[in-house]
Order: C-alpha cells, then structure tokens, then sequence
C-alpha cells in the first residue's frame, strides 16, 4: 500500500494534476455550471473552453520555458517583452487599413517571429557564449523590449482593422474550438516529435544536469543552449502573434505584462526541477491550464488584475520551497528518517 | 575601444617589472572601475560642450544628479552588497513602489504622523528582506527566483492597498522632503542679474551617508569582509570557518532596509505613491552596480563604483530631457545597453583571466 503510495506521489505529473484537479474541484463547488459547454453558431462556448483558449499562449510560452529551464537551469525572463516586440513589429507592417494589408499577411506575421526569433538569439548568445547568469542576461530586454515596442508604434497603440487579422485569436468560422488552442497543440506536437525522435531532448537533459559532463561527450552544449533560447524566442514570438490578434492592435505597455511569472510558475508546477535536467513539456502544458484556471477562477472572485501577482508569488514560493533539498531534508530529519536522496538534477 | 584598451594591456604581462607592478594594483576589480569613472567624466564633459546654452555646465545641474538619483543610490549600494555575495535582489522596484504607497496611504488616510510612518515602513522592509533572506539562505532557493516572486508579491500588494493615486500632503513629510540645503560658494548669477544659489534636499545627505556607512562598512568590518569571501568562493569561505547562511541572510535583512530606505528617499523626491512607481527600477539600480564594477559572479564590487554608475543613469537622464525630442524610453534602453556592453566587457575579462592562469 505504502508503496504504490509512493510510487503514484513520485509520478512527475503528479503534483501539476493534482494542482488542476484542485482548482477545477474548487470551481466547481463555487460555480455550478462551470463544466457547461454551449454551442452558438458552431463554436463551443463555456468556462472550460474559455480557460483551454486563454491558457493556449501560456502553454506556448511554457513550452519555450521548459527548454530553457531544463537546458540553463535559468528561466527567461524577458517572455513578456519579446512577445510585446513581436506584437509591435506585426501590427506596423500590416497596418491599419480596413481593406487591405500594407504586406501580405503570412509576410508580417514571418517578420514578427523573425524578431522574437532574433530576440531570444540575443538572449541565447550572452547565456551560451558569454555564459552570463539567464536572468541577468534576460533582465536586458525585459527592461529593454518594451521600450523597443514602444519606439516602433511611436507611443502609441496600433490597430489593425481588417477583420481577418482577429482570426488567429478567436475562431476559425464554422470551427467549433478556438485558434490559439490549435497552435498551441500543433506547437507542442511538433516540438516533442522533435524532442524524441532526434537527440535533442536527451542532450538537453544531459546539459541541464552537468553541462561540463555534457560537453566531455562531446555535445556541443554552447549550440544547444543558445537554440533553445532561440526557440524560447520563437515561442514567445508565436504568443505574442496571438496576444496582439485578440485585442487586434499592439499595445507595448500591456501586451504579456506580467507573463513572465506565469511561465516560470507553469514550469515550476509541471513538476519540472527550475534547477535544470530532466523536463516534462506535458507538465508545463497542464501547469499553464491550472494557472489560467487559478486566474480565471480568482477573476470570478472579483481579485483586479493588479492584485493577482500576489497569490501567483505566494504560490511561486510554496513550490519552490517544496522542490527546496534544504527543505526537504528539515522535513525527513523532522519525521526522524534519514534525509531524502536529493534528485541528480538538484 | 574599451575592449582593445583592456586587451592590450592585459597582454603586456610579460613585460618589464614596472608594468608588472602597476598591473597588479590595477586588475580587473579596477578596469571596470576607472572606465566607469572615465565614461562618466566624458559623458558629463560632452553634455556641458553639447548643451552649454541650455545650462548644463551649471552647479544646480550637476547636483541634480544627486537630487533625482538620492532613492537610487541608496538600492544600488544594498544591491551591490547582494551582489556581492553572488546574489541578486529584483524585488527593490516594486518594494519602493509599495513604500510609497505604505507612506501615501497611512499619511494620508490613517492620520499616522510622517515619522512613525517612516518608521514602520522601514520595519516592513527589514521583514520582508527576512523573509527572502530565510528562503535564500537557509533553504538555499535560487535568489532570482524568490525575488521575482517578492517583486510581483509587492506590486500586488500596492494595489491591494489602493489603485489610485495618492499625493502625500502630510506637513511635517513636506517640509523635510522641501528643505533646501544650499551651497553659497557655488552661487552663479543669471543674464537677468539673480543670484541663483545651488542647492540640495536632505536626501541627498542621507543617501550619500548611506554611502559612506557601507562603504566602511564593506571595507573595515568583520561583516564586510565576510561578504565578500562569501561570493568570492562560498566553500572556502565556508571551509575559512565563516558562517556563509548567516551572512547571506544579513545582507539581504539589510538589502531590505535600504531597499524601503531607498523607498522613503523616493517618496520625498515624488510625494505620491501609485502601483506603477518604481517600475523597471531593480534594472536601473542592477545596472548601476555592474556599470560600476561589481561582478555578476560575486566576490567583486564596490560602492563608490555603483555611485558612479548612478551618475551615468542620470547624465543619459538629463541628456534625454534637456534634449528634448527623445521619448523617455530611451533611457531605458540606452541603460540596457550600457549594461550589456559592461557585462559582455565582463565576461571578456573573465575569459582573459581563465587564459592567462
């Protein structure tokens, strides 16, 4: 008993699930018709539709998170900012004509990854080449990217009229689930098959828990880290692509404001270890759902959009402390067991 | 240009004695430095030629630096302590923020006399510098992350208290935070025949006391010296017999102090408190210790230098507003970039020291 027990409490994605089923548990006794889909004109509508849609950019964030995190054992701070840049830098090149686009539209939302894409390169060469801590490094355009995003609207917000630009943040006509969650899917589908059918994954994880043994069988662990900050740009890049299409419009001080917290915590809550090495990205993705559910729920209980950065940091903190080995240790020698076997990757 | 400066005179190692003697009181620790001072003196140079018409070679210019920058030179010093040891602090902006909020709120709405306030804003910041201090030291957590939760936990909670704005109009708060300390012998007089005599706040005397205090007290104290064996190499420091948790939980308790201190200096300069204040500042004042030379990696740092390095923040300051045309975010992303410049200038030095050994 005792150790199915334990073998189900090990499961990594154990922690993220039971966090979701908490929430959702919680909702569900708060608000009856939580679970209650409707279909209008062919779409699916409902809370549960709602927080899969929302929580879509999230998940896409987390998935470049993930990699980051598993690969430097730092996170990447500037998700937020990078996603306002890539925002900025579409909405300027298709403009705001009702009728017709100032470039085609593939062209602008190309241009736009491009920058996220050059962005996270940015943040890829300090990490892997210049091996600066992945905060420090990040903290550049965290600070930097707004005021990038803001110098090419001009201080302002841009719109972008045409109609079809909403598309790739709400729904596909005669689609009954919304866009971004197809993106996310296809997005997440695409890098696991990446993942386990070449190498990568396994390099990764093998950098994350020693970078210097890593490199003594001869992975090139400067490529790898400086890809998967890359790739943590395109993610964001792809976010914001998604961000700006529901407001249709660029707004540099708001876009993926506060984002950066909610990646981290959605890796955190994947029951990924943030000090690098093994990962999970079905983790993260279900870590991304809980939080949009935490916040979506918190919303429902009148919290302002201020105030919600407290009870995400509260509950940064519980993980962390929870995924601690100092605390860990304090617990066991407190039950009078010898201490837990601390993880590789710690 | 700094670059190749930096190389030739690292390469010239091998010559004769003299050099030798002058490279080993000038090393790494000091390049960084002298640059910074040199940059600073040129920059302020270049903004009296540029602007001379505008006022910028005047003595009210000058001390407006320090005037601006008091709140800032207070979170950079306790930064550059944190930094020192190896770690970092990004909760400073937000903790300002929240003190000025604390301060506006209780001053105005709760009839809490100036001081008291003052008081009990800084008891919160010692507490909420234990806190993270505790999950740093003790349960060995990763300081950017429990900071980046701190900032958004006090950003939060700044709006928890109010989302308006709140000006501050408590009298005995006004009068210090509009004291003028004027210096005479620096008076000028202007093309209409007034005498203007620059002057000063008082909080630019406690800042720069501020200053003097942990610049004694990182180079003459058993604390001080501590902290930097800490970053230096934690296990030696460790195995030298020191007690590495207590002196990491130290300076963030007094990183904390001086990050509401720094708070207090800001809502004298501004006599508000909003949720947005103090935004984006932990990046300023994490840019002014590494513009001034302390190392990302710990164990190197100086607050001398981090004066420096806010003096730059607010010449580009005073460069864009006398300007004129530039939108405000420039300074922002002018000072990422001096930060990326002076890291990437780091790691050079780092990867000549790893060659030369």
């Amino acid at each position: 008993m005792k150790k199915t027990l334990k073998k189900i409490t090990g499961f990594q994605l154990f922690l993220p699930i039971v966090a979701l089923i908490l929430v959702l548990l919680f909702n569900m006794i708060k608000t009856p018709d939580f679970f209650k889909i409707t279909v209008l004109n062919g779409t699916l509508y409902g809370f549960m539709i709602d927080i899969i849609n929302r929580a879509s950019e999230l998940a896409i964030l987390a998935i470049g998170m993930t990699l980051v995190v598993a690969s430097s054992a730092g996170t990447d701070i500037s998700v937020g900012a990078v996603s306002a840049v890539t925002a900025a830098i579409i909405c300027y090149s298709l403009g705001p004509d009702q009728q017709n686009y100032q470039m085609p539209y593939l062209v602008g939302i190309l241009l736009g990854l491009l920058g996220g894409v050059l962005c996270g390169m940015w943040n890829g060469l300090l990490v892997a080449k210049m091996r600066i801590q992945p905060m420090v490094a990040t903290l550049i355009l965290f600070t930097a990217g707004r005021g990038i995003s803001q110098l090419i609207c001009a201080g302002q917000i841009i719109h972008v009229e045409k109609e079809s630009y909403r598309i790739l943040g709400s729904f596909i006509p005669k689609v009954p689930l919304p866009t971004p969650v197809f993106v996310a899917a296809a997005l997440a589908l695409v890098t696991w098959l990446v993942l386990k059918k070449t190498a990568l994954g396994m390099y990764i994880q093998a950098i994350g828990i020693n970078r210097r043994a890593g490199r003594l069988i001869g992975i090139n662990s400067q490529l790898i880290i400086f890809m998967t900050y890359a790739y943590c740009g395109l993610c964001s890049g792809i976010a914001g692509a998604i961000m700006s299409s529901r407001i249709a419009a660029c707004d540099a001080n708001n876009i993926g404001l506060n984002i950066e917290l909610d990646a981290i915590l959605a890796v955190a809550l994947g029951g990924n270890s943030l000090g690098g090495g093994k990962f999970s990205l079905l983790g993260s993705i279900i870590g991304a759902i809980t939080i949009q559910a935490l916040t979506t729920s918190l919303y429902a209980m009148h919290v302002t959009a201020d105030q919600l950065p407290i009870y995400k940091a509260i509950v940064v903190v519980i993980i962390v402390t929870l995924q601690s080995a100092e605390f860990r240790k304090w617990i066991s020698s407190l039950q009078g067991k010898r201490p837990v076997k601390a993880k590789v990757a710690s | 240009m700094d670059i190749q400066f930096a190389r030739k005179t690292s390469s010239k190692g091998k010559g004769g004695i003299m050099i030798n003697r002058i490279k080993e009181k000038i090393d790494e620790k000091t390049y960084l430095l002298i640059i910074t001072i040199l940059m600073f003196i040129v920059m302020y140079g270049a903004g009296m030629i540029i602007f001379a018409d505008k006022g910028f070679a005047k003595p009210q210019m000058f001390l407006n630096l320090f005037v601006n920058n008091a709140g800032l030179i207070v979170t950079a010093v306790g930064m550059t302590m944190v930094m020192i040891t190896g770690g970092i602090d990004i909760s400073v902006g937000s903790v300002i923020g929240l003190t000025c909020m604390m301060l506006a709120y209780m001053m105005e709405f709760m009839n809490v006399p100036a001081f008291l306030a003052i008081l009990i804003v800084l008891v919160f910041g010692i507490l909420f510098g234990s806190v993270q201090g505790f999950l740093i030291a003790y349960l060995k957590e990763q300081p950017f992350i429990v900071t980046l939760a701190g900032m958004f936990f006090c950003r939060g909670l700044t709006a928890v208290i109010s989302s308006d704005m709140i000006n501050i109009s408590n009298a005995t708060f006004l009068k210090i935070a509009q004291a003028k300390i004027y210096f005479p012998f620096l008076s000028t007089v202007n093309k209409k025949g007034k005498v203007i005599t620059p002057f000063i706040y008082p909080s630019v005397v406690i800042a720069l006391i501020v200053l003097v205090v942990i610049y004694l007290v990182l180079k003459y104290t058993k604390f001080g010296r501590a902290i930097y064996a800490v970053g230096g190499n934690q296990q030696s420091a460790l195995l030298m017999g020191l007690n590495v948790r207590s002196t990491k939980m130290k300076t963030y308790v007094l990183n904390g102090f001086l990050a509401s201190l720094g708070g207090v200096l800001f809502a004298l300069n501004t006599c508000a408190g909003f949720v947005e204040q103090g935004r984006g500042f932990e990046m300023e004042a994490i840019a002014s210790a590494v513009i001034g030379g302390t190392l990302l990696t710990g164990g190197v740092g100086n607050v001398i230098g981090s004066l420096f390095g806010v003096l730059i923040k607010g010449t580009i300051e005073s460069f864009i507003t006398t300007q004129g045309t530039l939108s405000s975010w420039w300074t922002r992303i002018v000072i990422s970039l001096l930060l990326a410049f002076f890291i990437v200038l780091q790691s050079i030095f780092a990867s000549i020291k790893s060659k030369n050994r």
